[in-house]
């Protein structure tokens, strides 16, 4: 049994106006989170596209559960979607709506109303869809996605007009889904929120896939550095001459020092401030977070 | 496809939809066979563009279902603006990505939701016959328009010949709302671009040149209701009909089956 979830290599998708996506190779484990991130434009959705028969790849090959993606009625009834946002029938309740897609899927009825509470909309299910907010637009979303129990579950932008608390919520179910053994491949342009979730990143920039693995290698792949704070403000700039007199590069920025070199290196500088009579309020050796991995790697915005 | 027909049920059974298309056509079949009753005296005519239907028209076996055959042409208008919309606005509302992930079989999706419309249909005409035939008896005595041939066999096989011609008729409509519906994948122009084209467009075409309406769709499937007309041979216009509902189906199910889902 193979231990990947959704397998693709070099799947691309060309328009007369180019590639979306462009000779895209990554692999995502069964029962893991994975981040699919990359700017506006960079070929996400297309990509989830090709990965639920949506659409049709104009070159390479995809696998999801180990069926080809030319043949997606093999392994849909095993998967959950939300692309591009929650849509449904404005007319009908939230529990209609999911009732449609339950028979037209074979799924239990039983599940509808289970799946209205999992995701918060109790009290709200015979409500038509057309008088929720986007916050409740985007939950029903999420309990459509789970109707047929899925073994992997895909997610375009599912925080999208969720406030912090629902964000919270919605974070939690994810964490708990992939627990019980569902693979979550979820795209967002909340980082932050990624970095929290995610085990492994699908990092796309221009259709091209610029990055594909754990989290751990994304963010250590990058210059790791130190945070300085002095108690007088003033010595900041001896701290940067004693990082550029070791070979560092260096800089200042709101009140505080920012050295790219090892956390092994912050013991020596602590010695030589010391020595130069510097006082030292804060010494953190720290990795770049997913966010500044990210504008690094794509050089866009999220 | 059974799952799907149950799940465009879902759609089509809610009551604005249900009861207002409905409503429409009990309107427009009520209408029609009152004032082929209440006017079976005026100058002006009884029937569509002033024409005369006489007592001895009425009174043959097929009376009790004129009014209805009559109407069969609008029945088919209402048919193909239900079926167009319930298409098209799959592609406005974004749903239509949702019910391929449920059903990635494309053609499995298209005949499940064509089944349930048919379905839909049938009890549209149904209901409008049963109205109009109610509508006729109870009209006729005022009317001065005997009955006796009305509910003999040959009548109850007028009656089921109408049934099923207009069943056609409204069923084809319907296909081509839905050949539109998928071909322009917005419910205002598929009914707007339908509705014109057979109302207005077929209309002015066949006042230049009256040979047109020979040849042209809306004709075709008006004249399948009736069971044929003075102009159009029964026979000319199930064969015509039928080839253009078959070649529009044909080519909206091939770009439905192969065209890429990105709205």
């Amino acid at each position: 049994m193979t231990s990947l979830a959704i397998s693709v290599k070099d799947l691309s998708k060309k328009y007369d106006s180019g590639y979306a996506v462009s000779h895209a190779n990554f692999e995502v484990p069964l029962g893991t989170i994975c981040g699919f991130v990359g700017p506006n434009g960079a070929g996400k959705t297309t990509t989830i596209r090709m990965l639920l028969g949506l659409i049709t790849p104009t070159g390479g090959t995809g696998e999801v559960l180990q069926q080809s993606i030319t043949e997606p009625e093999k392994y849909l009834s095993q998967v959950g979607a939300m692309i591009e946002g929650p849509a449904f029938y404005p007319a009908l309740t939230g529990e209609e709506n999911l009732r449609v897609l339950a028979t037209l899927g074979g799924f239990p009825l039983e599940r509808v109303s289970q799946l209205i509470e999992t995701v918060g909309l109790a009290g709200r299910g015979g409500s038509k869809y057309k008088t929720y907010s986007l916050g409740m637009k985007q939950r029903l979303g999420i309990a459509a996605a789970l109707l047929p129990e899925p073994k992997i579950l895909i997610l375009d932008e599912p925080t999208n007009g969720l406030d912090p608390e629902g964000i919270q919520e919605v974070r939690d179910l994810l964490k708990k889904l992939a627990s019980q053994g569902t693979t979550v491949f979820v795209s967002s342009h909340l980082l932050s929120e990624l970095e929290i979730i995610s085990e492994y990143i699908v990092m796309l920039r221009k259709g091209e896939v610029v990055f594909s693995g754990t989290m751990n290698e994304l963010l250590h792949r990058q210059q790791p550095f130190i945070a300085v704070k002095t108690e007088n403000p003033e010595d900041l700039q001896k701290i940067i001459d004693i990082a550029h007199a070791a070979g560092h590069d260096a800089s200042i920025r709101s009140e505080v020092a920012y050295i790219e070199a090892d956390r092994d290196w912050a013991g020596i500088l602590n010695k030589q401030a010391f020595e130069a009579g510097i006082l030292l309020t804060q010494l953190s050796p720290q990795l770049p977070n997913l966010e500044e991995t990210f504008f690094e790697m794509t050089g866009g915005q999220s | 496809m059974m799952r799907v027909v149950a799940a465009e049920w879902r759609k089509l059974r809610r009551p604005t939809l249900f009861l207002g298309t409905i409503g429409a056509a009990l309107f427009f079949t009520g209408l029609t066979t009152v004032f082929l009753y209440l006017m079976i005296d005026s100058e002006q005519g009884n029937s569509d563009r002033g024409r005369q239907v006489g007592r001895e028209v009425l009174q043959l076996a097929s009376g009790s279902v004129y009014g209805f055959a009559s109407v069969g042409g609008l029945l088919g208008i209402i048919a193909l603006c239900v079926f167009a919309a319930q298409t098209a606005q799959e592609y406005t509302y974004g749903t239509l990505r949702n019910l391929l992930v449920r059903q990635p079989g494309r053609v499995k999706l298209l005949f499940g939701k064509l089944i349930a419309m048919k379905i839909f249909a049938v009890i549209l005409i149904l209901v409008a016959a049963i109205v109009s035939v109610g509508i006729s008896v109870a009209l006729s005595d005022r009317a001065k328009v005997a009955t006796d041939l009305w509910f003999t066999s040959d009548g109850y096989i007028e009656i089921g010949k109408t049934l099923l011609n207009v069943s056609i008729s409204v069923i084809y409509f319907g296909i081509i709302g839905m050949v539109l519906g998928l071909l322009l994948r917005s419910p205002i122009s598929a009914i707007s671009i339908g509705v014109l084209w057979i109302l207005i467009i077929e209309n002015l075409l066949g006042a230049v040149k009256p040979v047109f309406l020979e040849w042209m769709p809306g004709s075709q499937l008006t004249t399948i209701s009736q069971g044929g007309s003075p102009d159009i041979s029964y026979s000319h216009a199930l064969i015509l009909g039928t080839s253009y509902v078959f070649i529009g189906a044909l080519i909206a199910a091939v770009l439905f089956s192969r065209r890429d889902v990105a709205n």
